[in-house]
């Protein structure tokens, strides 16, 4: 019983502000650490793909941001979700200040992926299920910013939001799932929870860590921003 | 270790434009990002971010 007080307690943005701001200076550090110790995994100990020769070396901030950009998406549709149904204020604050670190995930998974097609396919773009799919992500997004920054008052601003982000949603699975329904030129995922990696130890270690460096980012940029949030509105 | 010097290390085997445009807009994405929160963190409240 006592934790759920506690939790509540956290649901005010007064009490979460200093939280936050404790929180986010640990996550950027252990980014920084993390993502340091992935790149010189990457490019140091992870040996020369057979195939694609130092091209491949994209993966290593093409895949976690890929995923970042559809797991923050997910993140942000839950809080906006929680903001519509309970009417707590930081929770709708949450979902708007995880909204651009998402779609600057999206915008370099795209822009590295692009990058990475040009060499491996011949081509910087094709309009397979993947990457069409993951463009209309990036769309959610900026919709996301554009219509909460259109609407003047803040609250009719965040349930115009939350339900953009909700119906939205649907676009996740699509995009995870594309390369499984769809006949599509990008491969399908070399790693999953239910088998062991499809690539050297070295490469999946580097990928890993640039993840989890892209997972402590997002909090802190998500938690700072979300203390900027609350000091402009209360 | 997979270079034998600098000139190789930025060569990536031929793949240099795209590998390192790749890691090169990441970090400028990111550090713009850096730049804005701290930015309006200082606006909106006197703490560093």
């Amino acid at each position: 019983m006592s934790a759920t007080i506690r939790w509540f307690w956290f649901a005010s943005p007064q009490t979460f502000f200093p939280l936050a701001g404790t929180i986010a200076r640990v996550c950027w550090i252990g980014a920084a650490l993390l993502a340091a110790a992935g790149l010189y995994v990457g490019f140091f100990v992870a040996p020369t793909d057979a195939q694609q020769g130092e091209a491949y070396r994209i993966i290593f901030i093409h895949v976690p941001a890929a995923w970042m950009s559809m797991f923050v998406y997910v993140v942000m549709a839950a809080w906006a979700a929680i903001g519509l149904a309970f009417n707590t204020r930081l929770s709708a604050m949450m979902a708007s200040a995880l909204a651009p670190t998402g779609a600057l995930f999206t915008f370099i998974a795209l822009w590295t992926g692009a990058l990475w097609g040009r060499p491996t396919w011949g081509a910087y773009w094709v309009w397979d299920a993947r990457l069409s799919s993951e463009l209309i992500l990036l769309f959610l997004y900026l919709g996301f910013m554009a219509l909460q920054a259109a609407i003047d008052d803040p609250r009719r601003a965040d349930r115009a939001g939350a339900l953009l982000a909700i119906v939205g949603v649907v676009n996740v699975p699509i995009i995870y799932y594309s390369v499984q329904w769809w006949n599509t030129l990008h491969q399908g995922a070399s790693v999953s929870l239910s088998r062991a990696p499809s690539m050297a130890a070295a490469m999946f270690t580097g990928m890993i860590l640039m993840a989890l460096a892209f997972w402590l980012y997002s909090i802190a940029a998500s938690l700072t921003r979300v203390r900027c949030i609350i000091a402009e509105r209360e | 270790m997979n270079w034998g010097s600098w000139s190789e290390f930025f060569a990536m085997g031929g793949y240099g434009v795209y590998v390192w445009g790749s890691y090169g807009v990441t970090f400028a994405a990111i550090a713009l990002e850096i730049w804005a929160l701290a930015r309006r963190a200082r606006r909106s409240h006197a703490a560093a971010p």
